[in-house]
């Protein structure tokens, strides 16, 4: 029922959200952990460009990426100073463009989970000689873990859903950048509906499952809650 | 005598100050008394490092851990402290042994690790090992967080009211916990309180604290009974001296204990000769003759001088004498004192006519 073209999108997409789902836990947990415990007068400002991209279009995120990204931009000029070329309509381009539009929904849940465990697991452990970084991965860790796997979770399915962002920075390469919700867009565009339903079937499906492993075995809060 | 601990901290924080300078002694349990707000557990928080003060200066057996002339401030994790917390705050991801190993693990080996079958055996959780926080009473989290702190073998031992959050007969469960803690144990304990109860009943040296000062700082009975500080003028003020079983008297069902400077008779305490013991008495229960009566009901009358008098302005005075080597406290009437014409330096007798047996 999927053809090889449909397998490669599959494939790509999930490349592309699994690279895009470690950058985000990488830089996204010194974040939301900075965003939980700072009092400065900047936290605002930060916290309101990390939600952005859940209010924003993804076309308008992903046309400033591109005018930044481009030959022109900032981020271009930068990237090809060091000899990289310029990250538009490549795989790179798209990581990067996935990690800044699914940013939030990695951050958020931890900072709720960080603001919650409090003060006080982190004052015990320094009355017993833990330093803070030994702190944060043999007590805050363990206590979050359900926020983590609820961050990942969130993240990975977010960046495999995209598609203005990704239409806008990374076009439609076959093997390159062509992801599998360009993909559908294409089979519906060529009248191509039992196509298109095999790869909305089984996105669909795949989602519905790791909501269900979330919510019953792992019993997590709902989603919703957590980005309060 | 050398005072080991040294603390001075001044910090403001508009509606709250704190500015205390105490000299404490290195050993037995030093109890900050005060009510909430005093800046007791700000000032227990201080030492331990887990708020800055931004004027301070801390020295512990000679080791410096904060001078803010000299820039120094060590962090929590570097101070050889011990931490009981009001709440437990066992960590509920770890069972009672994973609690307990926890800081044994990052204490450095050679400094000698606490004898922890000693401590469970002594905090009585030995088996409570394999269980996790949330399968523990309160009074069973609070002793393995005492254990806890005992494992890292402290310089100084820190509690911050750590039987505020249970109720009265959890409280009772505890305390002859602490009380062998005391026994036991050679290490200086600083002990957050607001329950005069547990100052008889644990302290050895006392601070009361009010509005972020101390008001007074020093041996306990001596500063229970000193009268510029409330403690004295409370209905329940009340001394508290060391003592130890010197005899009993089986026929009058009476034991005879010993404390610096006389002895005092008891209703029968069921305890070894040579047990140590607190004896609380209540000024209330005190009264003041001018000769030894030559008849009399009350057993205890001994010989003491007079050493403070002030009055209340509600018809009462309070009396401070010494009795052996001992303070005590009297209230006596306002009228009582002016027809003995009671004054600082008479020689007197005082008649005891209840005493409570602590621990």
């Amino acid at each position: 029922m999927l053809t090889s073209a449909d397998l490669g999108t599959l494939l790509l997409t999930f490349k592309v959200a699994s690279i895009a789902t470690a950058l985000m836990l990488l830089f996204g947990t010194p974040l939301a952990w900075w965003l939980a415990r700072t009092r400065s007068a900047w936290k605002g400002i930060i916290n309101a460009i990390v939600a952005l991209p859940l209010v924003l279009p993804p076309t308008v995120l992903g046309f400033y990426l591109l005018v930044l990204m481009g030959p022109a931009g900032v981020i271009g000029k930068f990237t090809s100073w060091l000899g990289l070329g310029t990250l538009p309509f490549t795989f790179s381009g798209l990581v990067v463009a996935s990690v800044l539009y699914s940013m939030p929904f990695v951050v958020q849940p931890l900072q709720a989970a960080f603001t919650t465990i409090g003060e006080q697991p982190l004052e015990a452990a320094a009355t017993l000689r833990a330093s803070p970084l030994d702190t944060f991965f043999s007590v805050v860790v363990p206590l979050v873990k359900p926020g983590f796997l609820t961050a990942a979770i969130l993240g990975f399915t977010h960046t495999v859903g995209e598609f203005g962002v990704v239409l806008m920075v990374g076009g439609n390469i076959p093997d390159k950048t062509r992801v599998v919700s360009v993909q559908i867009y294409n089979h519906v565009e060529a009248l191509e509906y039992s196509e298109a339903h095999g790869l909305a079937g089984s996105l669909l499906l795949f989602s519905f499952t790791i909501l269900l492993v979330l919510y019953t075995v792992l019993k997590t809060q709902p989603v919703a809650h957590q980005l309060k | 005598m050398t005072q080991p601990i040294t603390a001075r901290f001044q910090l403001d924080y508009g509606a709250f100050q704190l500015a205390v300078d105490l000299c404490l002694p290195g050993s037995g349990v030093t109890v900050l008394f005060g009510h909430s707000g005093s800046g007791k557990t700000t000032l227990l928080r201080c030492i331990a490092g887990l708020q800055r003060a931004p004027q301070g200066f801390l020295e512990i057996n000679g080791c410096c851990w904060q001078d803010n002339e000299r820039d120094i401030f060590l962090p929590t994790h570097k101070r050889a402290l011990g931490y009981v917390f009001q709440e437990a705050n066992l960590f509920p991801h770890l069972t009672v042994a994973g609690n307990l190993q926890f800081g044994l693990k990052r204490i450095a080996k050679p400094s000698g690790a606490a004898d922890l079958p000693h401590i469970l055996e002594l905090m009585g959780i030995d088996h409570l090992l394999k269980r996790k926080p949330d399968c523990l009473s309160g009074g069973e989290r609070q002793r393995v967080a005492i254990a806890r702190a005992l494992t890292l073998n402290p310089e100084v031992l820190l509690m911050d009211e750590p039987l505020a959050s249970l109720d009265f007969k959890r409280k009772q469960e505890i305390l002859p916990f602490l009380s062998r803690l005391h026994r036991e144990l050679n290490i200086p304990v600083l002990y957050v309180t607001h329950s005069q109860q547990e100052v008889a009943q644990l302290a050895d040296h006392l601070v009361i604290l009010a509005e972020g000062r101390a008001l007074a700082s020093g041996p306990l009975s001596e500063t229970q009974s000193r009268l510029d500080v409330p403690l004295a003028q409370d209905r329940d003020a009340a001394t508290v001296w060391p003592a130890t079983i010197a005899s009993h008297e089986d026929d009058y069902h009476l034991t005879h204990v010993a404390f610096t400077g006389g002895t005092l008779s008891l209703p029968m305490v069921d305890a070894e000769i040579g047990k140590p013991l607190r004896v609380q008495i209540y000024a209330r229960d005190v009264s003041i003759v001018l000769e030894a009566p030559a008849a009399t009901s009350i057993l205890n009358v001994l010989p003491g001088i007079i050493t403070g008098l002030a009055d209340d302005h509600g018809g009462r005075t309070v009396v401070r004498l010494q009795v052996g080597n001992q303070a005590l406290l009297a209230h006596i009437t306002q009228k009582s004192a002016l027809l003995l014409n009671l004054q600082i330096g008479m020689e007197v007798y005082v008649q005891i006519k209840g005493t409570s047996i602590l621990n």
